[in-house]
């Protein structure tokens, strides 16, 4: 996540985010949303810092 | 002879099946126990008090005409409160589904221990929806730990954790998508089984990650969490991610002791955010082991990042329909973390999925070096109820999403862990994880039974009233 995003910019996400996927997101709400997206971006960008190779499988496999 | 609140199952199960003791007398005994301490514990979500004794009847009668009563013979059990039990809504610790109809049939494992001859007592209170490390609910209130009812259970198998360290049942059984069962195990000073990913069915219970969902049970001794996992064993189509193995039974290898086990401890990130105890915990059991070996775990760090990300995608993605409807009806902190789940951009999901493999692969390494890996089952013993903070790594984070730091790097590629309580007299218990190559429950077994053996290893009975 870029270290730049402030509150209101996750705020601005999230809404955008809820809104496009039908959710609600009451006012009383937001900081805890806000406070949890902080932290799965987070960690979410050290995932994607990690430079796995274009041939990496994903996990889940499906068997038909 | 009546066997005492603190008997063990192999116990109770020697007792019945040689007719020194009826299923029944067993049952009502649990029954009154329950009756006496969950007003305190809130352990038990729901009893199935006249169903408990048609089957104890039924397991005496098989007794009485000398025929083989099972395994379990008269064991009372439960289930954390997300596993169908015929007759009653699964709640899986929400509000929301108690508005469903009740289960037509038994999950799974029920009936496999059923078959094995014990006997299903009730349902456990559990963190909402699972996504929980404390136990707590504000539907339900919170699971107290028997050993300081002023502290948490660990969740989110939490009343599965009360039960069994409470002396109410000799068994449980949870479910571990991050740690919720090495967790309460640890908090609650028990043995606690999270076998490998697709080893063990799931049908028939309320789902939360299901590339991540495991069942297991909690137990007082490593027999115990043996004859479970061995009366729970077997391929099931009914659950996709059920593996079509044969049975591999661990029960007859307990005895066989650690000779020829190469076994290391964790390092790096496994010792970054111990706390003293956890530390000491760990030390117990590898000097008790002969274990010099420290072994780095590679990527860790992101391993338990990428396991929280398909967490909170996933989970989102399975309740997406209940938050648009009826939002206001969660738990308030599991709302929150959901709706924020449902917001994580898919790419970096997937991306978690590639990592996964990745670090499967590194892990396979790691196995081909030793047998197996020691680590912190949780940072700290068991905090107080409501508290938001702790200190992990010389920082102040958030208590709720961080107790399961060590377990969930090991859980997202589904490894078999077997949580040990390390005796601590007078002091809370913690636990250790004693963690294998996967497939290889019995490896990690036999090592926690030789743990309990030389008395490193020790569920402790708590100073509740009998």
């Amino acid at each position: 996540m870029p270290d730049e995003m402030t509150d209101a910019d996750l705020d601005a996400f999230a809404g955008a985010g809820a809104q496009l996927l039908g959710l609600p997101l009451k006012d009383a709400w937001r900081a805890g949303v806000r406070a949890n997206l902080r932290v799965s971006l987070t960690l979410g960008a050290l995932v994607d810092s990690y430079p796995l190779p274009d041939e990496a499988e994903p996990a889940p496999v499906f068997v038909a | 002879m009546m066997p005492s609140a603190w008997a063990s199952a192999a116990e109770i199960a020697g007792a019945v099946g040689a007719g020194r003791v009826s299923a029944s007398a067993v049952t009502e005994a649990a029954l009154a126990r329950i009756a006496r301490h969950n007003p305190v514990l809130n352990a038990f979500t729901d009893t199935t008090a006249a169903r408990a004794r048609a089957r104890a009847a039924a397991v005496d009668a098989r007794v009485a005409r000398g025929a083989s009563p099972g395994p379990l013979a008269g064991v009372p059990f439960a289930v954390k409160n997300l596993f169908d039990i015929a007759g009653l809504p699964t709640r899986a610790g929400s509000r929301i589904n108690r508005d469903r109809p009740a289960a037509a049939v038994d999950a799974a494992l029920i009936a496999r221990l059923e078959a094995a001859g014990a006997v299903l007592v009730g349902a456990l209170n559990m963190g909402e929806y699972a996504y929980d490390f404390t136990g707590e609910n504000v539907h339900d209130g919170a699971s107290r730990n028997p050993h300081d009812i002023a502290r948490m259970t660990g969740g989110s198998s939490g009343g599965s954790g009360g039960a069994v360290a409470g002396g109410l049942v000799p068994l449980s059984l949870g479910s571990d998508t991050n740690g919720s069962i090495r967790v309460p195990a640890s908090l609650c000073g028990l043995f606690g089984l999270k076998p490998t990913y697709g080893r063990l069915s799931r049908a028939g219970t309320f789902p939360f990650v299901a590339s991540l969902d495991h069942l297991g049970p909690l137990a007082r001794t490593t027999e115990d969490l043996a004859l479970a996992y061995d009366a729970m064993q077997g391929a099931d189509p009914a659950d996709p991610a059920c593996q079509d193995r044969a049975a591999e039974p661990a029960l007859a290898a307990l005895a066989e002791g650690v000779g020829g086990l190469r076994i290391a401890v964790a390092g790096g990130y496994f010792r970054r955010g111990a706390g003293p105890e956890a530390l000491a915990a760990l030390a117990a059991c590898a000097e008790a082991l002969g274990t010099r070996e420290v072994i780095e775990v590679p990527e860790a760090a992101r391993a338990r990042a990428a396991a929280f990300i398909i967490t909170a995608s996933e989970g989102a993605a399975l309740h997406l329909d209940r938050l648009r409807t009826r939002a206001e009806d969660f738990e308030p902190v599991v709302r929150d973390r959901l709706l924020a789940g449902a917001l994580i951009p898919a790419s970096l999901v997937a991306r978690a999925q590639r990592f996964r493999r990745w670090y499967a692969e590194r892990m396979r390494e790691v196995f081909g070096r030793v047998d197996v890996l020691l680590a912190p089952a949780t940072p700290c013993p068991a905090p107080l109820i409501g508290q938001q903070t702790f200190v992990l790594d010389g920082q102040e984070m958030p208590l709720r999403p961080n107790m399961g730091v060590f377990t969930q790097p090991i859980s997202f590629v589904g490894l078999p862990v077997v949580a040990v309580p390390v005796a601590r007299p007078g002091q809370l218990p913690i636990g250790v994880q004693v963690i294998a190559a996967a497939w290889q429950e019995s490896v990690a077994l036999r090592v926690a039974a030789a743990l309990e053996r030389m008395g490193v290893a020790h569920a402790p009975r708590p100073k509740l009233e009998d």
